[in-house]
């Protein structure tokens, strides 16, 4: 019977240590716990339109239903459609990011770098960034053509502008006091390149990088749009087409689980690479 | 040597930071300027450094011109500018990527065990001190064995204790291999506390106005009577330095006399 009495010194702390146990610490690690929060706001969403069609208070005609979304998908991934419509978008996001980021790293570098280039490039880049991209496709299509040239030049145009000005504007403001340690060392220009510009860039670069990657996403929409035969971006136009919502909308879904895959490769791939950087983010 | 000869600087503003400066400094001499606002200190230091041209004069080292950043010499900046993206070896290291990587490995090794920092190599800048920092900027720039080392208010951004600390480390460095040192600092015990001459400068444009020699045997001790009395001479020199009606620029020599 004695084993069964506490004294108020061992029972005290027992009561504290339950309520200031994380929460959720019994079901899922906290990093699970982090990364489900993402999936509450869409979950929600779709709940609440699954509701709205089911209880008939919306049109599931015009606006069909997370349930029949789904279903679509899975008919376009059972057909293989899903999967040859993402990989053409992806192709050719691939390769019009790489064209843009590269070009728009070495002309936003030569900008920020040295004030003669940047006044004979930055006002006519700046004026050929106001043009709204669609104007470009009749344009591209009567150059390149009708096929995947026409479209990746589109999508290249769209990556391109960000990352200039992103690369531009990280090159011109780097800190001078840096760039008097390497003078210091005598650095030569090449050298001070590699050493030290290229590292105080490189998260300006990434964040320049991945805006480009997003409009690379938004670009191949309207690239898709110049007659293609597949794509996700060809499958909009396609359910637009039949007069399928349903369609429209599992391709949009698809747009943006790419889109948000994409970005995260990215962010993964790049973040060693800023393993030094004092932020607070997880402070704020 | 480090002689300075007639040195003039004029920015392209027209600001007139120096006039005709002259200054000789002995090999393994710890010289401190001292002055008030706008008295072109941190420009003398930048001409010195190469990292800024004059518009007269020149800059002699051992009898070779400086005409530009040089493997001679060494600069430790108010901040310690590390570079946040390499760890704090490699800031060290940073000046001798012309070595093989065994060799580099043992000195940084070295000099960062000699600026108390042994087991810290790994770590990024942001992790340390500002005193920490600091250190690693020192052992940078020593690490290279520049025979002039110049030093632009390194010690101002501490606190007192970790400023006491880093004097201590910086003259031991020092002993080692006695290269000459140029210091500017507002902090007249800091300079009392380091230098054999006190350079006191006065402002608009940038002169020599007076120069103190500091005979105070090392280690020395702030509470001993040598110390506040030189310490008093310089505040005193600097309060006339910084008056609208100071007298014409001293000619500085490394003669033992002050000017009145």
């Amino acid at each position: 019977m004695s084993l069964l009495v506490e004294s108020p010194a061992e029972t005290q702390p027992r009561a504290p240590a339950r309520q200031e146990a994380p929460a959720g610490r019994l079901f899922a690690p906290p990093w699970a716990i982090g990364w489900s929060i993402g999936f509450v706001a869409p979950l929600f969403l779709a709940a609440t339109w699954e509701v709205l069609v089911g209880g008939g208070w919306v049109n599931g005609r015009l606006m069909p239903p997370p349930s029949r979304i789904g279903a679509t998908l899975w008919d376009l991934a059972q057909s293989g459609e899903l999967t040859s419509y993402a990989f053409a978008t992806l192709w050719r996001v691939a390769a019009g990011f790489g064209i843009g980021a590269a070009v728009g790293t070495v002309l936003g570098a030569a900008s920020g770098a040295s004030l003669f280039l940047r006044r004979l490039m930055d006002p006519t880049l700046q004026a050929l960034r106001a043009i709204p991209s669609i104007a470009w496709v009749p344009l591209f299509i009567l150059w390149l053509g009708i096929f995947e040239a026409s479209k990746v030049a589109l999508i290249a145009v769209g990556v391109f502008f960000p990352i200039y000005l992103g690369v531009a504007a990280a090159v011109g403001g780097i800190d001078r006091k840096i760039i008097e340690v390497g003078r210091i060392f005598r650095l030569t220009r090449l050298e001070m390149v590699r050493r030290v510009t290229l590292p105080a860039i490189l998260p300006a670069w990434i964040t320049a990088l991945r805006t480009g990657l997003g409009l690379g996403f938004m670009f191949v929409v309207a690239a898709e749009f110049m007659g293609a035969s597949e794509g996700l971006g060809y499958l909009l136009v396609d359910g637009q087409q039949l007069g399928r919502p349903d369609r429209i909308l599992a391709a949009i879904i698809a747009f943006a689980v790419l889109g948000k895959i994409a970005d995260g490769i990215l962010v993964i791939i790049t973040r060693p690479l800023l393993a030094w950087q004092d932020v607070g983010r997880d402070k704020l | 040597m480090l002689i300075i000869d007639q040195l003039s600087k004029t920015y392209t503003d027209g600001v007139h930071a120096l006039d005709r400066l002259d200054l000789s400094v002995r090999t393994g001499e710890i010289v401190a300027l001292v002055g008030g606002s706008g008295c072109g200190k941190t420009t003398l230091l930048r001409l010195i450094a190469g990292l800024d041209v004059p518009s007269d004069g020149g800059i002699r080292l051992d009898d070779q011109s400086i005409v530009g950043p040089s493997a001679d010499v060494g600069v430790i900046f108010q901040e310690p500018r590390l570079f946040p993206w390499l760890t704090v070896e490699d800031n060290v290291a940073f000046g001798l990527s012309k070595i093989g990587a065994f060799e580099r490995e043992g000195l940084v090794a070295n000099a960062l065990t000699r600026v108390g920092l042994s087991g810290h190599g790994h770590r990024w800048p942001r992790e340390l001190s500002g005193g920490q920092q600091q250190r690693v900027a020192i052992a940078r720039a020593l690490i290279t064995r520049p025979r002039l080392l110049i030093m632009d208010e390194p010690f101002s951004a501490l606190d007192p204790t970790t400023r006491a600390s880093l004097h201590r480390h910086l003259l031991a460095l020092w002993d080692e291999s006695r290269p000459t040192v140029l210091l500017v600092t507002h902090d007249v015990e800091e300079a009392v506390m380091l230098a054999d001459r006190i350079i006191v400068m006065q402002p608009n444009p940038g002169r020599l106005f007076d120069e103190l020699n500091n005979t105070l045997s090392r280690p020395r001790d702030r509470l001993g009577t040598g110390f506040e009395t030189l310490t008093r001479q310089i505040l005193k020199s600097l309060d006339q330095s910084l008056k609208p009606a100071a007298p014409a620029a001293l000619k500085a020599s490394t003669a033992d006399a002050a000017w009145w």
